[in-house]
């Protein structure tokens, strides 16, 4: 599943810390998702959503 | 320093010092009837009910460790916990059968099953983190 979580997370001028701080997360597994390697749960896909105030349709897409 | 991170290194404290203490009363009811009180059966059948009550004090806070992971480390610890019990029964139950057939001459004993769990468990964190890192 591709995701835009490092473009959001840039231009907002976070870390991955920072980042997996507000949705409660280690940084691995940040990195994680935005290489590719791991889909997030449900739950922590619409965190994400809402953190970034977008749909779900926004960040994540289907590959 | 993050919630999720004070979170997890205060359950992973936690599940320290119940697992030092696992081992500690381990170590006194396998040392001490030899060691300390010879010919006493019931402090040796006090001393393994302890060493009972800490070890499930241990698996509930190994528990909680758990669940206090986030998403992705609790797959790597399944992937890794998976890994550690199959490779336990199926060379587990290889290396009994040896000995019982007489294959090999000594004992199998559970604690070279436990070693090999827990290298395995390593070993298989270990991967977890560079699969996912």
């Amino acid at each position: 599943m591709k995701n835009r979580l490092k473009v959001l997370r840039a231009e907002r001028d976070w870390t991955q810390a920072r980042l997996a701080s507000e949705l409660d997360v280690s940084r691995q597994t940040i990195n994680a998702i935005e290489k590719g390697k791991f889909d997030p749960s449900l739950p922590l896909a619409f965190r994400a959503a809402r953190l970034f105030k977008l749909s779900l349709e926004e960040i994540f897409e289907d590959e | 320093m993050t919630d999720w991170e004070a979170r997890t290194i205060r359950n992973t404290a936690r599940l320290g010092v119940w697992t030092g203490a696992w081992l500690l009363t381990m170590a006194v009811a396998t040392f001490g009837p030899i060691l300390l009180w010879p010919s006493n059966k019931w402090l040796t059948v006090l001393v393994v009910v302890v060493n009972l009550a800490v070890g499930l004090g241990m698996i509930a806070a190994n528990k909680r460790h758990l669940q206090g992971l986030d998403e992705l480390q609790q797959k790597i610890q399944l992937e890794a916990i998976a890994l550690a019990l199959g490779i336990g029964l199926v060379f587990g139950l290889g290396y009994s059968t040896l000995d019982v057939t007489n294959v090999i001459d000594f004992d199998a004993e559970i604690s070279h099953l436990v070693i090999l769990m827990g290298l395995t468990y390593g070993a298989g964190v270990f991967a977890g983190r560079r699969k996912y890192g």
